[in-house]
């Protein structure tokens, strides 16, 4: 023990080597060597297998900015962590994607590194598009490569410390982030195979619906269990295993297929972050793939969660029964019946009973329109009451909604609504 | 209120029932329809912007029936793509397309409603004339054209493109050309609308507002057809296509 003891320089100059080598190593680790060169040229049919895929991954969801130049990037995403300014990904050769090679684009989906280098952060969702088969990255590489170049600088970050060194992001990837290919499971269908791909990959939904830890981590791609999207306050439901919340094992598949390619269905709407994803993504894509991508959330349903229960005081609910009366029972009903499609139910939604109440409150502030999709073009909108109604009239008025005509919800404090009151984004 | 001024059979449907209370719990017992019209559509604007787009009481939230189609237009589109800011707009239309908002602008547009009352004027006389007088004549020291040189000599605003000024809230226009001042206000370019506005302290922009919010509204106020005269700026909301 003595012995060693004297040696303790050199056992200390051993681990401050070794900690860093480590987590280069973690950060670079299957890696593909890069040896093509940025003037290969796609075939019209990759080109246009990109742009059908450059939607299935709503790529321009975040690389463009609202009112902006398509995939110039510029649009703020927010994060718990700061700001982060997607970048320009059209081929202008200065401040865009031009001198990429295809290899350089297959590194930043599949292994999350840039062409100079740099460590992403995961606001690109590369633990999802790790997933992503090198074919389909180089179909949307050769798209992107034919649109026409923008010049236009990215917007460096704003992140606060530590979040805006490479070192702490590469620790995070070191804890959090592996390359990978996706493994078709062997037992199950292609079409479930096929769904599993787009959901797991290029569609990142478990990037919303899924929680996430202190460090804005999720447990993978295939955790749908759902989560309050940061900074929105909109609250994406789980969707694999929860009858109360999204789950859809009890649907038909012709009534996914139907929410995500027209944004509503005889049960449901989609709104806030929700809308923009069949906007501009699921309402592009064919019937094959929605069908597929609806099998795969058919999973199994596991039971649900026991949910907090807060009786709601009878003052309460009086005052919400003549809110609801004044203000929603012309379009919703007497008895919350709805006039589906154009206004939905509220007796037996789960959008209204769900935990957290996020989303019903969240409506009820602002309203809106489900989007107009090329199959519900002339969508019915919803009246927005956050300048007409209190934090008191809304939590009475959500609390009736939500424990009316049968529905088990729990109460909704004015807290909770002025909580909800603070969100961002459509 | 003469009903028979509603034009739209189906808005007449939707008025009716709000003026007869009594009616209106009745009619509650059944089941809600969801008409295949318009007006129905639109429900989702009039919390904000009154009955029909005639306007709330709060004195904030614009006017929006009868204005032009195109400026209709194009202010639901700055609304979308930033050029106007005011979050919860934005968030209510953020996903529709261009031809449904050309539809909701048309259909607003549509509505030939009568103006409510306006309130009497509440500046100082001295400011009024400050204001009477840069609406009507403009500023010609300070390079600033008239009101009227654009928004037409009643300042009713000119079809397509251009709105007419009168029956707004003074703290309308006054915040709206407040915002164009400092930037958070834009139009297609060139936006002459911001060349303007730079050209006036903000006292003037004040006694334009109280003046403009004053006048009452002419008999039959509606856009004028055309411009009788050329532009002094280049516009980019004129033009363009509108189906």
């Amino acid at each position: 023990m003595r012995r060693w003891l004297k040696h303790w320089p050199w056992a200390l100059l051993a681990v401050l080597l070794l900690v860093p080598a480590t987590l280069v190593w973690l950060n670079v680790r299957d890696e593909d060597a890069i040896v093509d060169t940025p003037d290969i040229k796609g075939t019209a049919e990759q080109v246009a297998r990109g742009e059908y895929l450059a939607r299935a991954g709503d790529c321009m969801a975040c690389h463009t900015a609202r009112g902006g130049q398509p995939y110039a990037g510029g649009r703020g995403i927010d994060t718990p962590f700061g700001i982060v300014f997607a970048p320009n990904i059209t081929p202008d050769k200065a401040t865009g994607i031009g001198e990429w090679s295809p290899g350089h684009f297959w590194r930043a989906l599949h292994n999350g590194r840039a062409r100079d280098g740099r460590l992403l952060y995961p606001a690109f969702p590369y633990p999802n598009y790790t997933r992503v088969s090198r074919e389909d990255a180089d179909a949307l590489y050769f798209y992107l490569k034919s649109l026409p170049p923008v010049q236009q600088k990215n917007q460096p970050h704003a992140l606060r410390f530590p979040y805006d060194s490479q070192i702490a992001l590469g620790v995070w990837r070191a804890l959090f982030f592996r390359p990978r290919h996706f493994e078709a499971d062997p037992a199950r269908s292609a079409v479930w195979n096929r769904g599993a791909y787009l959901v797991q990959g290029l569609g990142h939904c478990n990037a919303c619906h899924a929680a996430r830890n202190v460090l804005g981590a999720t447990s993978g791609p295939t955790d749908l269990g759902g989560g309050l999207i940061a900074a929105q306050n909109w609250y994406a439901p789980a969707l694999t295993w929860s009858p109360g919340e999204g789950g859809v094992a009890d649907w038909d598949a012709k009534d996914i297929v139907a929410l995500l390619k027209h944004g509503v269905n005889g049960k449901a709407w989609v709104k806030g972050p929700m809308a923009d994803v069949v906007l501009y993504s699921t309402q592009h894509l064919n019937d094959a793939d929605l069908h597929a991508m609806a099998i795969y959330l058919k999973a199994p349903v596991r039971e649900d969660d026991e949910r907090r229960r807060q009786p709601a005081g009878e003052a309460l609910l009086a005052r919400g029964a003549k809110l609801y009366s004044t203000h929603c029972a012309k379009c919703h009903g007497d008895k919350g019946e709805g006039a589906p499609p154009a206004y939905p139910p509220l007796a037996g939604n789960r959008a209204v009973t769900m935990e957290p109440p996020a989303n019903l409150v969240r409506m009820v502030l602002g309203g809106g329109f489900p989007p107009a999709t090329a199959g519900n073009p002339r969508p019915y909108g919803m009246a927005p009451f956050a300048m007409v109604l209190s934090n008191d009239d809304i939590s009475a008025v959500v609390t009736y909604v939500r424990t009316s005509w049968g529905n088990e919800g729990s109460m909704v404090s004015s807290f909770d609504v002025q909580r909800y009151r603070e969100g961002s984004g459509p | 209120m003469g009903l028979d001024r509603v034009a739209d059979p189906a808005l007449r449907r939707l008025v009716l029932p709000c003026l007869l209370g009594a009616a209106a719990s009745l009619a509650a017992a059944a089941p809600p329809v969801a008409e295949d019209t318009m007006a129905q559509r639109m429900q989702a604007c009039t919390v904000g912007h009154g009955p029909s787009g005639r306007a709330a009481t709060d004195g904030y939230y614009p006017r929006i029936a009868g204005k032009p189609a195109g400026y209709l237009y194009n202010q639901l589109l700055n609304f979308r793509e930033g050029r106007r800011r005011y979050a919860p707009m934005t968030a209510l239309i953020d996903t529709l397309s261009d031809d449904y908002l050309r539809e909701i602008a048309g259909y607003f547009a549509s509505l030939d409603l009568p103006y409510a009352m306006q309130q009497p004027p509440s500046a100082p006389p001295e400011m009024l004339r400050r204001g009477e007088a840069l609406v009507m004549h403009g500023d010609a020291a300070r390079q600033l054209p008239a009101c009227v040189q654009c928004h037409g000599p009643q300042l009713t605003g000119v079809a397509p493109w251009i709105p007419g000024l009168l029956g707004l809230p003074a703290d309308y226009l006054n915040g709206q050309l407040g915002a164009w001042k400092v930037g958070i206000r834009r139009a297609q370019a060139p936006d002459c609308m911001a060349q303007v506005v730079q050209r006036m302290p903000e006292q003037d922009i004040a006694a334009v507002a109280r003046w403009l919010a004053a006048q009452p509204i002419p008999a039959n106020y509606k856009p004028a057809a055309a411009l009788t005269q050329p532009l002094p700026l280049p516009c980019g909301v004129v033009g363009g296509a509108l189906r």
